[in-house]
């Protein structure tokens, strides 16, 4: 009876928390996809827009409150994505998609250093404003935090929005029709360039909001880009590259399976007992007695190589590059 | 059949051309053997090694990137595991008194890299383009996540120490001294060079070149791109491999950041910033690079960030990198109009530096007030001294800036014009790449 309730509880925690990730991680694949789709570049800078808009809205936080930095955060950043694309993006395209993806790279390098050097190297006291700061619910044991809530439910509302969007309204079927035949949307006489700033704008100003609700429950640090960036182009290329839907389904695995993993304390060691006293010394006895909560950061890039065997497209992609 | 090959092959060169040939390596080698004897301080030899060592890692780098148009964000694993399996070795032959002497070791660490490249090159290579360039990220967080969970073989954050000395000695060296393992360095850095360079002239080397430009017609060719992909993937490793090992044995350690995401971007800037485009590319930039990272560090406290922003002015203002830069000039200067261009040229570059000072000025007034913000204000960076705390510097960057920025953009246009004229004179003339 007593097992029962710990399983029943740890996998409802765990489930909530990853979807809670998996959604986040979508914030920023979905921005990343369309990026990609229309572009053809991938935003190797994505993940640094997410760190940015934990930093802003920490220090906005600071200034005038949570709730304006909430939107003011993402503004910023992703008027900052839009001149990247409109200054730097836009000038590099010439020189082929290896330079775009390597200008992108090197802005990487360079936002983690001018974070450094504005907030430093250790974590900044981003904290969850005092008005989500009470337990929401209480399953069996643990108090579920408000703020995780809160958190859930914007990542939901912006991904009813983007749904809705994308579907409805006129943007959203050039967007649409720019996923699949890129070239076609510019034929057909939109002003293409306008809307792959406006596209770059709001994917990184996306990816600025799961910064700024991220960086009070995760950890504010200039080395946050660094973590989440290789997980991100796991998330794409696991999706398929180029498909929306495929970033959806990979973000919430992800998602899932980090978080399972992570709450899981077994290891061989705990499943077949002690390894014998010979091998003790060997790196036999790493395996041995490494736990899944260990191995959880690695889950991921596991993910990655099995799907490349087996679905080498992605889960539902389509396109080859 | 013969008389296709003499249709189809190029004419042998003159004795003339070949003399040429064999005297730049002759040469290569004489200046090698010559340099501890110019510059023979401890830290000169210990940038020659380090140069070495990065010129043989780009090279590799290279062989995907510039041969093969693979852009890799983890070649460091190769790198990394290659220096591992370097150090496990010199540890297991000095405990056993094996008769494997130390000039060996960097052999290991290249069939290491070639063993693990041709394991997980296959799945990488199975995509090319902006794909590729994600699974090599993602097998590269892979490896160096496992290397901290796999404490008893890669040491955790502390990493595995070794002994070079205690192996078989070969005429009498004991690799102690620094003079000794540039020696090893150098003539492992030319071997390799050779064999890069030979590699490259060769069937597959042409096959990667083209699969490079047209993988399609590759594959009506009747050539599998994957393969070709994945064999080029194999010989990279092995090479990086080499240079990892070297680079164990010159610091008698291998940890986790040998195999890390900075070992990998470093490769990736001195390869790219020297040049993709030409065989000697990724040397000029393994040099410069690591000359500049050396020396940077020096000179100002956040030289990462100038690093960043001097590759992506590299990536969006020359895309060819340094060589493909000078190499612009080669028909110029053959042609004899390269005068037309110098005056537009100096004329570019005095606003352009001055912008530069400002940008300079600005960042390090900033980085004072962020980072050490109770310090003098009297501060000095790249030999100038100066008071952030005064407005009048303010002002003085915000004018360099701006006004640079202006006068910047009017004498590169101009210089474009002179340089077009130039161009189409020297063309004329009948020179043209």
């Amino acid at each position: 009876m007593f097992w029962g309730r710990v399983v029943l509880e740890l996998i409802t925690i765990s489930t909530l928390n990853g979807i809670l990730f998996g959604m986040l991680l979508f914030l920023m694949a979905s921005g990343l996809t369309v990026i990609f789709s229309m572009l053809g570049v991938l935003n190797f800078a994505h993940a640094s827009f997410y760190m940015l808009g934990a930093f802003f809205g920490f220090q906005i936080s600071r200034w005038i409150g949570f709730w304006p930095a909430l939107f003011i955060a993402p503004v910023l950043a992703g008027a900052l994505g839009a001149a990247v694309e409109r200054f730097g993006l836009r000038r590099v395209h010439r020189n082929g998609h290896v330079a775009e993806l390597l200008f992108t790279f090197g802005l990487a390098f360079a936002i983690e250093e001018v974070v450094q050097i504005i907030w430093g190297k250790s974590p900044v006291d981003f904290r969850v404003p005092p008005s989500l700061d009470f337990p929401a619910f209480r399953i069996f044991s643990t108090n579920y935090p408000a703020y995780k809530m809160f958190m859930l439910l914007v990542s939901i509302a912006i991904f009813v929005g983007l749904l809705v969007v994308l579907k409805k309204s006129r943007i959203g079927l050039i967007v649409q029709a720019a996923l699949t035949h890129p070239h076609m949307v510019g034929h057909l006489g939109h002003n293409v360039e306008r809307i792959f700033m406006l596209v770059f704008g709001v994917g990184t100003a996306l990816a600025a909001v799961a910064g700024v609700i991220a960086g009070p429950a995760l950890v504010t640090q200039s080395n946050m880009a660094t973590l989440l960036g290789p997980i991100l182009f796991v998330v794409v290329v696991v999706g398929g590259l180029g498909s929306l839907p495929g970033a959806f389904v990979a973000s919430l695995l992800i998602g899932l399976i980090q978080t399972f993993a992570v709450s899981m304390n077994g290891s061989l060691a705990g499943a077949f007992g002690p390894l014998s006293p010979t091998y003790a010394h060997t790196w036999l006895a790493d395996i041995w007695g490494v736990t899944v909560a260990q191995v959880a950061p690695i889950m991921p890039y596991v993910l990655l190589v099995l799907i490349l065997i087996f679905r080498p497209m992605g889960l539902l992609g389509t396109r080859e590059t | 059949m013969t008389e296709l090959t003499s249709r189809v092959a190029p004419p042998y060169p003159p004795l003339s051309e070949r003399l040429k040939f064999y005297g730049i390596w002759v040469a290569a080698a004489l200046v090698l053997l010559a340099l501890p004897k110019v510059f023979s301080s401890g830290g000169a030899l210990t940038t020659f090694s380090l140069i070495g060592i990065s010129i043989i890692f780009s090279l590799s780098y290279n062989i995907l990137l510039g041969q093969t148009g693979l852009l890799s964000f983890g070649h460091a694993v190769y790198y990394g595991l290659g220096g591992f399996l370097a150090i496990h070795a010199i540890n297991i032959i000095g405990a056993n008194k094996l008769p494997i002497p130390l000039p060996i070791v960097p052999l290991i660490g290249g069939l290491t890299g070639l063993f693990f490249a041709a394991l997980l090159g296959w799945v990488s290579t199975k995509r090319s383009g902006t794909a590729f360039a994600m699974i090599s990220l993602g097998v590269a967080e892979l490896v160096a996540s496992s290397a901290l969970i796999l404490r008893t073989f890669f040491g955790g954050e502390a990493g595995i120490s070794a002994n070079r000395t205690k192996l078989m000695r070969l005429f009498d060296w004991s690799f102690g001294p620094q003079i000794q393992i540039y020696y090893l360095i150098a003539a492992w850095t030319l071997l390799a060079v050779i064999a890069m360079y030979a590699l490259t002239r060769t069937p597959l080397g042409r096959m990667c070149n083209a699969v490079r430009d047209n993988p399609e017609r590759v594959q009506f060719v009747g050539y599998d791109p994957h393969v070709v992909r994945y064999l080029a993937f194999c010989f990279a490793g092995f090479f990086a491999g080499i240079a990892g090992a070297l680079a164990a044995i010159n610091f008698e350690i291998a940890n986790a950041a040998y195999l890390g995401a900075v070992q990998s971007g470093t490769v990736l800037f001195s390869t790219y910033i020297g040049g993709v485009g030409y065989f000697i590319g990724p040397i000029v930039g393994a040099i410069f690079v690591t000359v500049l990272s050396l020396s940077l560090s020096d000179l100002t406290s956040v030289w990462q960030l100038y690093f960043g922003l001097f590759f992506i002015a590299v990536v969006t203002f020359a895309p060819g990198g340094i060589t493909g830069l000078l190499m612009m000039h080669w028909p110029l200067i053959k042609g004899g109009t390269f005068g037309r261009v110098l005056p537009s040229y100096l004329m570019a570059l005095i606003p352009t530096l001055a912008m530069l000072a400002g940008l300079v000025l600005a960042i390090e007034t900033v980085v004072h007030y962020t980072v050490n913000p109770g310090d003098d204000p009297n501060i000095k960076a790249f030999g100038m001294n100066f008071n952030v705390s005064s407005p009048t510097t303010w002002i003085v960057a915000f004018l360099l800036i701006v006004v640079g920025f202006v006068t910047a953009r009017k004498t590169w246009s101009r210089l474009a014009l002179a340089w077009d004229d130039a161009l189409k004179a020297a063309r004329e003339k009948g020179y043209h790449t």
